[in-house]
């Protein structure tokens, strides 16, 4: 259509030719979201969303407010406002035991050092917490102990009242990218290329204090560490800016699998991607992980990778997902896989069998022939990729959506109203079911007749 | 709109008609013979009867006491206009049939003037030798120095069009109504400020004549007075008598009421004005101080002059103009809303009543009107605001409101003193006017007699009419007859029907000497709908008959009934009225008759005025027809009051609006009929009565549109699947280098797009900058400019990159890409081998098949059966499936047709569950479909 429009000839053809990409054409018959609702509150770019209930979400981004919104309907509920720089990190706390009202709690910490304790219900802030030394980039809470964790350049112990119970030295000048919990009062903080592995001492008959001891140092890793959670109960997983995958043993904490070459392209890519690609080193830093009970999805550079845990093995793999670095995936119930990336799209992939694949040609309909998108001579090639490596699964392409323009940042998925996708261009974007909702707003309609009496039922 | 393509043939197609369609010529037996006229640049229409003049106007004239008729002003104010049509001697004709010279200034046997509050006339008059036709309403505005105080005005709307006037007689009654109250509110408030300027003077001579005659009564000690003393002893006497004959006039003119007012728009800043000045009427509860200057604050100090002893009335004076008549502001509105009427009704008859019925119609659909039509919306609220207030009771309220605030303490006289219903309405009356009041009612009713009333009433009627012979009078509303109206009621109005007298005095009219002829009766009575007779206007009130309520029978019982018997039977009337010395103050007593009056509130049915004369104090023997009247006015302003309040607000409190019930009694026989036909109109008027055609301009857009609309379909052979896309709720991106051609093309294209909310279209122009998401959910038609810089590369880019939402027409490569569109609906709204030329043609056309469409979309979203399970086992797919074949079946829908009824289905829904309309953009809806390129 470019190419339309310019006049022919700017966009040559071989480029199209040489992109890996995979696409879809406009014709995506399994894609449900036919309808979209744009919303607009943030003025900077918006980097998470927490679900709060069924129907409210809340976002939050660089600049610094958080928003509470009704995902049905896409009304602004309430806007926070309390910090003075970016939202590094936002997490919804369970409610006090003591508090009487039972109203949905988020815990927000920004780059001005401080953390926030907001109710969602009213839009008070509940308390605030301002005593960090350095900037907060990770929460997490251990309901089992009644605390939370905040982790900077050193992590600290807190009660649900925001009393610091103890914390650990400096530990890094750049700090806790990610924190698990993992049985036995533990918990895996990624610093830097490390992990580490601390335990909290709750207080005893002998000793009131709180205490939290260093356990382990894991130097696994060739690279930073970017991504790191527990997949099932006996193995968590972590992902490095070079493509390192390792599989934990979330007990003894060694090294039950890794996997390192799976993103490793010369074998797998022809010789024309090659040549772009120049395999810069972004390209693989494994920035997400989702899982199922048998597979962990990783987003790798711009591709998706799908392990087995059983099989130790990738069954499944789309090198070139996206066109820029994928940033959030996650794993839909009915076998479905949504990534986002920093080019701006969102995409639906269904994890098949491989039988099933058999050489099915995308889409690309009649706007390829003018050079609209890319066409897709890759097709048959991952068949043939497969074939070698034999991977028996294969991630297809069923639907993408097309908003934001610019990076998503982060999706979330609700089972009922659809997906939210939150994105640099400061927009959060409703994608949902158009048939249902058309559904919704008939029922509403004859509601609202009934109501004012218009309506009559037969007896 | 909903009207056949091709019925506004006459509207004229000006600078943007289609160059002519080329038709073979026919054979020369099949031709028919140009009209003769046309090359004299008329259109056949507006010749009908050889008129002289070139298209309606409105002549404003006056029956001068110096010079006789005389035109005034035209509207336009165009000497083309009316050409070499005689405005003189039409001024005669409509003036000649003026009736309601009635009694003016001094009534027979009545020592002093007594003002006329009265009715408008509204008559349709014909005069074939001139081929014009009028429709008249008669006025009279109160001038000081005018002989009886009045000077008879009329305003007539003169068309060369029989049709026009008898159809919109309606309208013409109801917009005229509104601009003489508006004319008549000014007038009122002038003639108050001459009063008193005249009281001061009078004051002033007084106070100059005293000391003279102090000074004369001091040097002249003999104890007789010398003939000088006693001629200034005349003197002053006069001065005196002059003095209470002025503040009786002044206390008249201000005694109107107010209630009318909220009627005509136009004069809303006089009715707060009115109010307040009711309020402070009612404060002041002595006459003498009613004439206390505060009431009129804001005027400048006036210097009183002395008056000669004998003031003439001379013909060498000059009389005021008429914008002297009444304040410049009330002259101004009256003249806007004047010309506002000559652009209402510009146009054939024809036109007027289609977009009349296209009005009425559109009002029917409020559910999906909102969709494509254009300019409904302003009509639409303004006809709502004029239903959803109940002109009822609403009229009376505010100076009763006001006047319950008031402070001053009131003697509640009786209060249940009269029978039945009205017992219920609380007499009120301000103590120090009470006694005089009692009086004059009991005086007055006792002394009534209905054969004079009758007479009085034939020789009015008689003397009314003795005008021109080549006058028809084509119809007024008099003719209609009362009787049936008042038959349901006839056992109310037992002893003597006061309609008995009115039909008589209408026969007698009708049946004049003369050779006038009524063609026929008021045509618009026919249309108004039962409930609305009563209040439907009447050219000569006093026919209408006020025994549509029960109160007004009684009361007119009541007062025909001799004092004894009146007594008799209504014992509780008896102790106010044994209070009353006959011999009351005549100073005082412009008051007069507000016993039977409780509060201000009137339906526009009772208001049924009366040339009549409110009761004044006066000699008795005239007292039995002018109390008739005043009972008349008075009995249904209160049982309008008892019916169109709760009982508990009609509490004593209520009294405090004594005052201003004297006003409702002198009101209702002042220009009640112009009120009422406003309110019957506004209230009535599902029917398409104020038929605003929209202004030109709309006119013109619409025109413009539908020509370069049709153009577009001509032009491209793929205007089909553009304008689907419009339709199905796809944004359609137009993209060209010029702005002008894109505007254009966008106007031309917007009037395919279906609204989300009565406010606006989602249509932008022209856009240079790179679309975003957002610009998609908000607009459904773009104008984009291209540029060729680099710059303009993020604009293309930005369009491919949403290209699944949109269509793009590009003007520049003639190139199209949307999907792919098969059905039928689509070629029947633009048939590129239409034989329609016109733009404004072509217009209705789209107009009334997106009016099918609007129903079918209606019917598919209401349709319950379609959208909800029949029970709870039934599936989704079955669901579907039903909307599926009622959608094929039932709506005859084919292939992409279906997707439009669905969009515009999904746009009813949300407009009818959305709370605050209008408040937020819809979603944006789209389909994963593959597009299609077109070139030509």
């Amino acid at each position: 259509m470019l190419r339309w429009l310019i006049g022919g000839g700017r966009e040559p053809q071989g480029l199209a030719e040489k992109s890996p990409l995979q696409t879809i054409g406009e014709e995506q018959t399994q894609n449900p979201y036919t309808e979209l609702l744009v919303l607009k509150a943030h003025h900077d770019i918006v980097r998470f969303l927490v679900q709060l209930d069924e129907y409210r979400f809340a976002s939050a981004g660089d600049d610094g407010i958080v928003v509470v919104w009704n995902a049905q309907t896409g009304e602004k509920l309430l806007e926070l406002n309390g910090h003075t720089q970016k939202i590094t990190a936002l997490i919804t706390f369970p409610s006090l035991e003591a508090c009487e009202e039972k109203n949905q709690l988020i815990l927000t910490t920004s780059a001005d050092r401080t953390v926030i304790l907001w109710d969602c219900d009213t839009g008070r802030q509940v308390r605030k917490v301002s005593c960090f030394q350095s900037t907060v980039k990770c929460l997490i809470v251990l309901q089992r102990l009644n605390v939370w964790l905040s982790g900077g350049n050193d992590l600290c112990v807190w009660n649900q009242k925001l009393d610091l119970l103890c914390k650990t030295s400096h530990l890094s000048d750049t700090g806790i990218s990610a924190l698990i919990e993992i049985p036995k009062n533990c918990v895996v903080a990624a610093v830097g290329k490390e992990l580490i592995i601390f335990r909290l001492v709750a207080p005893t008959e002998e000793s009131l204090e709180w205490n939290i001891l260093e356990i382990k140092r894991l130097l696994d890793h060739q690279d930073n560490i970017l991504s790191l959670v527990n997949v099932n109960d006996v193995s968590f997983v972590t992902g490095s800016h070079v493509g390192e995958m390792i599989i934990w043993d979330i007990l003894d904490w060694t090294v039950q699998a890794c996997e390192c070459n799976f993103w490793d392209p010369s074998p797998q890519l022809d010789t024309q991607q090659e040549i772009k690609l120049c395999q810069k080193p972004n390209d693989i830093s494994i920035h997400h992980f989702t899982w199922d009970e048998e597979n962990v999805f990783a987003a790798v550079g711009r591709g998706l990778y799908v392990y087995n845990l059983h099989m130790k093995r990738v069954i499944a793999c789309q090198k070139s997902a996206h066109d820029s670095n994928v940033l959030h995936i996650a794993k839909l119930p009915n076998r479905q896989l949504i990534s986002c990336s920093e080019d701006g799209s969102v995409r639906i992939w269904e994890l098949r069998e491989k039988q099933q694949l058999a050489a099915e040609p995308v889409p690309t309909g009649f706007f390829n022939m003018w050079g609209f998108g890319r066409v897709n001579k890759q097709a048959s090639q991952p068949v043939k990729k497969q074939q070698e490596n034999a991977p028996p699964c294969s991630l297809e392409l069923i639907g993408d959506l097309i908003g934001h323009s610019s990076s998503v940042e982060m999706f979330l998925y609700f089972e009922d109203h659809g997906l939210v996708t939150c994105s640099a261009d400061h927009l959060i974007i409703l994608w949902k079911n158009g048939e249902r909702e058309s559904g919704l707003r008939s029922l509403k309609l004859f509601q609202k007749l009934e109501e004012n009496g218009d309506l009559y039922l037969a007896v | 709109m909903i009207s056949a393509p091709d019925v506004v043939a006459f509207t004229k197609e000006e600078e943007y008609e289609e160059e002519p369609y080329n038709e073979p010529a026919l054979p020369e037996e099949y031709s028919v013979p140009l009209f003769p006229f046309a090359s004299q640049g008329a259109n056949p229409w507006s010749k009908l009867s050889g008129a002289k003049f070139s298209r309606d106007f409105i002549l404003i004239s006056e029956f001068s006491e110096q010079v006789g008729p005389q035109p005034l002003l035209t509207i336009p104010n165009d000497t083309k206009v009316f050409g070499t049509f005689d405005l003189n001697y039409f001024s005669l004709r409509i003036m000649s049939v003026d009736y309601q010279a009635s009694f003016v200034g001094h009534p027979p046997g009545s020592a002093y003037p007594k003002l006329n509050f009265v009715e408008d006339s509204k008559v349709v008059l014909g005069d074939s030798k001139e081929g014009a036709f009028a429709y008249v309403h008669h006025l009279t505005l109160y001038d000081l120095e005018a002989r009886g105080f009045v000077r008879p005005f009329c305003m007539a709307y003169i068309s060369a069009d029989q049709h026009k006037i008898m159809q919109q007689f309606q309208e013409l009654s109801a917009e005229f109504s509104k601009a003489s109250e508006c004319l008549k509110t000014g007038n009122r408030k002038a003639f108050a400020g001459e009063l008193e300027k005249k009281l001061k003077d009078l004051d002033y001579t007084r106070t100059v004549l005293h000391t003279e005659t102090e000074i004369q009564k001091k040097a002249n000690d003999k104890g007789f007075y010398s003939s000088q003393a006693i001629e200034k002893a005349n003197e002053l006497a006069s001065v005196e008598k002059s003095i209470i004959e002025h503040q009786d006039l002044l206390k008249q003119i201000r005694s109107y009421p107010h209630r009318k007012l909220k009627g005509s728009p136009l004069c809303s800043g006089e009715t707060e004005h009115t109010q307040d000045q009711a309020s402070q009427a009612a404060t002041t509860s002595n006459p003498d101080e009613s004439a206390d200057p505060d009431l009129y604050t804001c005027r400048p100090a006036y210097t009183p002059k002395l008056i000669k002893a004998k003031s003439t009335k001379c013909f060498d004076k000059k009389l005021k103009t008429l914008e002297e008549l009444c304040d410049t502001e009330y002259f101004t509105q009256t003249l806007a809303q004047l010309s506002h009427i000559e652009h209402m009704f510009r146009g054939d008859l024809c036109y007027l009543l289609t977009s009349q019925i296209d009005r009425a119609l559109l009002k029917q659909q409020h559910i999906t009107n909102f969709l494509f039509e254009d300019f409904v919306e302003v009509d639409d609220r303004v006809a709502e605001k004029e239903e959803s207030a109940p002109p009822r009771p609403v009229p009376g309220r505010p100076p009763s409101r006001s006047l319950e605030e008031c402070p001053i303490p009131q003697v509640l006289i009786s209060v249940g003193s009269y029978k039945s219903s009205v017992e219920s309405v609380p007499i009120k009356m301000e103590q120090e006017l009470g006694d005089e009041y009692r009086e004059a009612e009991v005086t007055e009713v006792s002394s009534f007699d209905p054969q004079e009333n009758l007479d009085f009433l034939d020789t009015d009627m008689k003397g009314s009419i003795s005008s021109g012979e080549s006058i028809e009078v084509l119809g007024t509303e008099k003719s209609t007859p009362v009787l049936p109206k008042s038959d349901s009621q006839a056992s109310l109005t037992v002893p003597l029907s006061p309609q008995v007298v009115r039909s008589k005095a209408v026969s007698h009219r009708t049946i004049s000497e003369d050779s006038i002829e009524v063609l026929s009766t008021c045509p618009s009575e026919a249309l108004i709908p039962d409930d609305f007779k009563a209040s439907y206007p009447s050219a000569i009130n006093e026919e209408e008959s006020y025994a549509d309520d029960s109160e007004g029978a009684i009361h007119f019982q009541a007062s025909v009934s001799p004092p004894e018997l009146g007594e008799a039977e209504e014992g509780s009337l008896e102790n106010p009225l044994s209070q009353i010395d006959s011999s009351c103050c005549i100073g005082k007593e412009s008051d007069s008759l507000r016993v039977p009056l409780s509060t201000p509130a009137h339906t526009p049915s009772e208001q049924d005025g009366v040339v009549s004369i409110p009761p004044q104090r006066c000699m008795q023997k005239d007292q039995g027809f002018r109390v008739d009247f005043a009972v008349e006015n008075a009995s249904p302003s209160r049982d309008n009051s008892s019916e169109g309040f709760p009982a508990d607000e009609l509490d004593p409190n209520r009294l405090l609006a004594s005052r201003d019930a004297s006003k409702t009694s002198l009101d209702n026989c002042s220009d009640t009929t112009s009120n009422m036909s406003s309110v019957a109109s506004t209230s009535s008027d599902r029917t398409p009565s104020s038929a605003h055609p929209t202004g030109p301009s709309s006119e013109r857009h619409k025109k413009r549109a539908g020509q370069n609309a049709l153009k577009f379909i001509r032009q491209y052979p793929f205007a089909h699947p553009a304008i689907y896309s419009l339709l199905s709720g796809r944004t359609l991106v137009v993209l060209g280098e010029d702005e002008a051609i894109v505007r254009k093309l966008v106007t031309a294209l917007s009037i395919f797009v279906p609204s989300h909310s009565r406010f606006a279209k989602p249509v932008k122009h022209w856009v240079s900058s790179p679309l975003h998401i957002m610009d998609f959910q908000k607009w459904k038609l773009i104008g984009l400019q291209r540029v060729a810089s680099p710059a303009g590369a993020g604009t293309l880019h930005a369009l491919s990159r949403y290209s699944r939402y949109t269509s793009v027409l590009d003007l520049d490569n003639k190139a199209l890409r949307c999907p792919l569109y098969r059905g039928t609906l689509v070629p029947r709204l633009a048939d590129h081998r239409t034989q329609i030329k016109r733009g404004s043609t072509y217009y209705l056309h789209v107009q009334s098949m997106l009016t099918q469409l609007c129903s079918k979309a209606f019917l598919y979203a209401f349709c319950h059966h379609l959208h909800l399970p029949a029970h709870n086992k039934e599936t989704e797919e079955v669901v579907a499936s039903r909307q599926a074949s009622f959608l094929k079946l039932n709506l005859g829908l084919v292939n992409e047709d279906v997707k439009v009824v669905q969009y515009l289905a999904e746009l009813l829904k949300l407009h009818y569950t959305q709370e605050a309309p209008g408040t937020s953009h819809p979603t944006l809806r789209f389909d994963y479909v593959p597009s299609f390129l077109y070139k030509i």
